[in-house]
């Protein structure tokens, strides 16, 4: 069928099930945004590229599918990075079509011409620059294919303006073809064998879950592999909803801020099970001290992870949708066998977790941040999807908020990045329309992107927005509270921003709680709410994140601090 | 110790350009890297060497494996292989000096490919060792002008092709 280029480009999107786009338009990208106002494709415009983009990583990470962002060239595409880079960091499939000037003005320094290509390709998986329209329906099939297989990743499409105004006739392909590109599912089957084996010679084995299992969708088979096996299992900040938490043989998260039970099992077990994890040095703390009585056995897709960071004793590259149903598979019939073996081990990690569990400060007369989450937790029963910004909130939330599912928590591990919470959040809710999205964030973090508040006031986006007013960017004044004497340098927030108003301003409800007696009413009205709310929450300055492992030291090293048992 | 990589990549515009900055971002240890078209018109082929230990090494090749544009890489360290460089020396030379650079070029098996007046431009393919030692013995002699070296090629001795490897 005869089109023009941005045409084709909706038809992909229609051939790729995509059902929603964010974005925002601009001169290069005119021709598609007449394109989709023609077609009525669904598009969510953002307030800002990178409210868009994030938005998109959301979605994707809420629903498994990929997330598609549109942006205009020059600055549009520029303000994309962060989101792309923050997504490639964690592994989420997403599709970022940007314009580009036409053929002709590339590389002449043209007015909004900027090489997105070179700037994204250290933070992409892959990434195009499409100077012929016949190139369009084959480049975009390859970038859904790409984001999504394998170790998924983000994909940019910069298209030059004339391509979307060039005809074609258009043919979707049906197959991928690269000659460098085959991800693989299965791997080789005598290392399960191997694994097995290891297994049975294991007295004090731990299970130590990453993302990789939420961003597979494994955590069924996952949670068979642990039932099976009855190993202790510890968990990356995004393994998290892998196993409920209150499953008993979970002993939370390990690392900078992980839980004494499981920072001290990494350091004593004998055979650590790392399965789709990548070893980052906020879970490993000093990399010598880390797990160095065990060996490890390393699950991951992505061959280049293996031997990264950690040495594997014994790897498993392939798909875990492989992998851990094979290995279930051979652990049936020795189940009996492992739970034995291990049996005073897991014992012993059980009592260090009753010893040692999380503890804050509790004062009557604070709203403590942990307790909000507590209570979120409890209202809703574990089943919400949880969003949070970076910050001490972010550490929290992974504490103390209990997880039941898989995907239902959405953070930036990986790039750390302030400003992602609130558009990830609407991002999430736009894919899952009927689930209750809740979004915790720090006074700091909601004003890197608090723009968006409007966009979820103009979608009526049932989104809500839990700030943790400490007046501090907490985590850093943390850091120079423990380690810069006290020295306060420009963290502390206090300012005039009402943030009852700003969201009123934005067409968002406010509430706040400024005591503790108020907490619960509040927290139920906001969550009783059709439509969006936030709720300012007035936390106290100077509390910190406990355990806490200082940078250069084992994990063993923690600080207890307020959580001492 | 040093691997030298045969990497079969896609004859793509920006392939050159990821693969050296994948390099410079995962500071890998790169001693040289030779780029040119092959038997096939779609496929460009780099030799890449690499210092580092067999950790380093397999990181490099993981890592540059997972570029989509990147179809095959084989480790020719561990085969019979040959090796060559290519190196064009411009040396002062007068009339008088002449001859006895004709010598050298002669011990090493090099051959002369401009002569002037003032200056020849001596040419010679083979390992990286042989190439230091003519230039070593002309600069002291007579003195170089300019050097261009190429980075180290290789190919596989037998029938096997890096792709069919
Ligand atoms: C874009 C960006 N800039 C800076 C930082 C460094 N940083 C990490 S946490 C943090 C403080 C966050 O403060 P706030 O949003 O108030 O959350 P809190 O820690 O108080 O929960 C800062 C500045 C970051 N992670 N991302």
């Amino acid at each position: 069928m005869i089109m023009n280029g941005a045409e084709a480009i909706i038809e992909s999107l229609k051939n790729e099930k995509v059902d929603v786009v964010f974005g925002y338009p601009g001169g290069a990208v005119l021709t598609l945004y007449d394109a989709l106002y023609q077609a009525d494709f669904k598009h969510i415009l953002t307030k800002h590229e990178q409210g868009a983009v994030h938005a998109a990583d959301g979605y994707a990470r809420a629903t498994g599918k990929v997330g598609v962002v549109i942006a205009t060239s020059g600055p549009g595409a520029t303000n994309l990075v962060t989101g792309i880079a923050t997504a490639y960091m964690d592994s989420i499939p997403l599709v970022a079509i940007t314009g580009q000037v036409a053929v002709p003005l590339i590389g002449r320094d043209s007015f909004q011409e900027a090489d997105i290509r070179g700037i994204t390709t250290p933070i992409t998986k892959h990434n195009y620059l499409v100077k012929k329209v016949e190139d369009l329906p084959r480049v975009l099939k390859e970038a859904f294919y790409i984001a999504r297989t394998g170790r998924p990743g983000p994909v940019v499409v910069d298209v030059a303006k004339d391509v979307f105004a060039a005809s074609v006739d258009y043919h979707y392909p049906s197959e991928v073809v690269l000659r460098g590109y085959r991800p693989l599912f299965a791997g080789n089957s005598e290392t399960i064998d191997k694994v097995c084996e290891e297994l049975r010679l294991a007295h004090n084995p731990l299970i130590f879950v990453g993302g990789g299992v939420n961003l597979s969708n494994s955590a069924e088979v996952f949670r068979e592999l642990v039932d099976q096996t009855g190993f202790p299992v510890i968990s990356t900040l995004m393994g998290l909803g892998s196993l409920p938490f209150d499953h008993p043989l979970f002993l939370g998260m390990v690392g900078m801020h992980g839980t004494y039970a499981a920072n001290m099992a990494t350091t004593e077990c004998d055979l650590l099970l790392g399965i789709g994890v990548r070893f980052d040095d906020r879970v490993t703390g000093l990399l010598s001290e880390f797990a160095k009585k065990a060996k490890v056995i390393h699950f991951d897709i992505d061959p280049a992870e293996i031997n990264k960071n950690v040495l594997a004793h014994i790897r498993v590259v392939g798909d875990i949708n492989w992998s851990l149903p094979a290995l279930v598979q051979r652990v049936k019939g020795i189940s009996g066998e492992l739970k034995e073996r291990a049996q005073a081990w897991t014992e012993q990690v059980l009592s260090w977790q009753r010893d040692k569990p999380l503890q804050y400060e509790r004062d009557p007369n604070l709203v403590m941040p942990q307790a909000v989450i507590e209570k979120v937790s409890q209202l809703t029963q574990g089943d919400a999807v949880i969003v949070t910004d970076v910050g001490q909130h972010q550490m929290w939330v992974a504490q103390y908020y209990g997880f039941r599912n898989s995907r239902s928590f959405l953070t930036s591990g990986g790039l750390g990045t302030m400003g992602y919470g609130l558009p990830a959040a609407l991002g999430a809710q736009c894919g899952l329309p009927a689930r209750q999205v809740i979004l915790f964030v720090g006074d700091g973090g909601i004003m890197m992107n608090c723009q968006e508040l409007a966009t979820v006031a103009n979608y009526n986006l049932p989104v809500k927005v839990l700030i943790f007013n400490n007046q501090t960017l907490g985590m850093v004044a943390q850091w120079q509270r423990m380690f810069y004497g006290g020295r306060y340098s420009h963290t502390g927030l206090r300012g005039n921003t009402d943030f009852v108003k700003l969201a009123e301003a934005m067409g968002v409800a406010g509430l706040r709680v400024t005591k503790p007696e108020e907490l619960d009413n509040v927290l139920k009205e906001a969550l009783a709410t059709p439509g969006p709310v936030v709720v300012d929450i007035r936390t106290p300055e100077k509390v910190d994140v406990w355990p806490m492992v200082p940078s250069g030291a084992g994990l063993d090293q923690m600080i207890l601090g307020g959580a001492e048992g | 110790m040093k691997h030298t990589l045969a990497v079969l990549v896609e004859n793509r515009p920006g392939v050159l350009t990821h693969i050296s900055g994948l390099i410079s971002r995962r500071a890998f240890n790169i001693e040289s890297i030779a780029a040119g078209y092959t038997e096939e018109p779609d496929t460009t082929r780099i030799t890449i060497v690499v210092e580092g230990n067999e950790i380093e090494q397999e990181q490099v090749v993981n890592q540059l494996s997972k570029l989509v544009d990147v179809i095959k890489i084989s480790d020719l360290t561990a085969v019979e292989s040959i090796q060559r460089e290519l190196a064009l020396i411009k040396v002062k030379a007068t009339i008088e000096t002449r001859s006895d650079i004709i010598n050298i070029v002669d011990i090493f098996r090099a051959s002369i490919v401009d002569v002037n007046r003032e200056t020849m431009v001596i040419e010679l393919s083979g390992d990286g060792a042989k190439i230091d030692a003519l230039c070593q013995v002309l600069e002291e002699d007579h003195g170089i002008i300019e050097i261009v070296r190429t980075g180290k090629i290789a190919l596989a001795r037998g029938p096997i092709s890096a792709k069919a490897q």
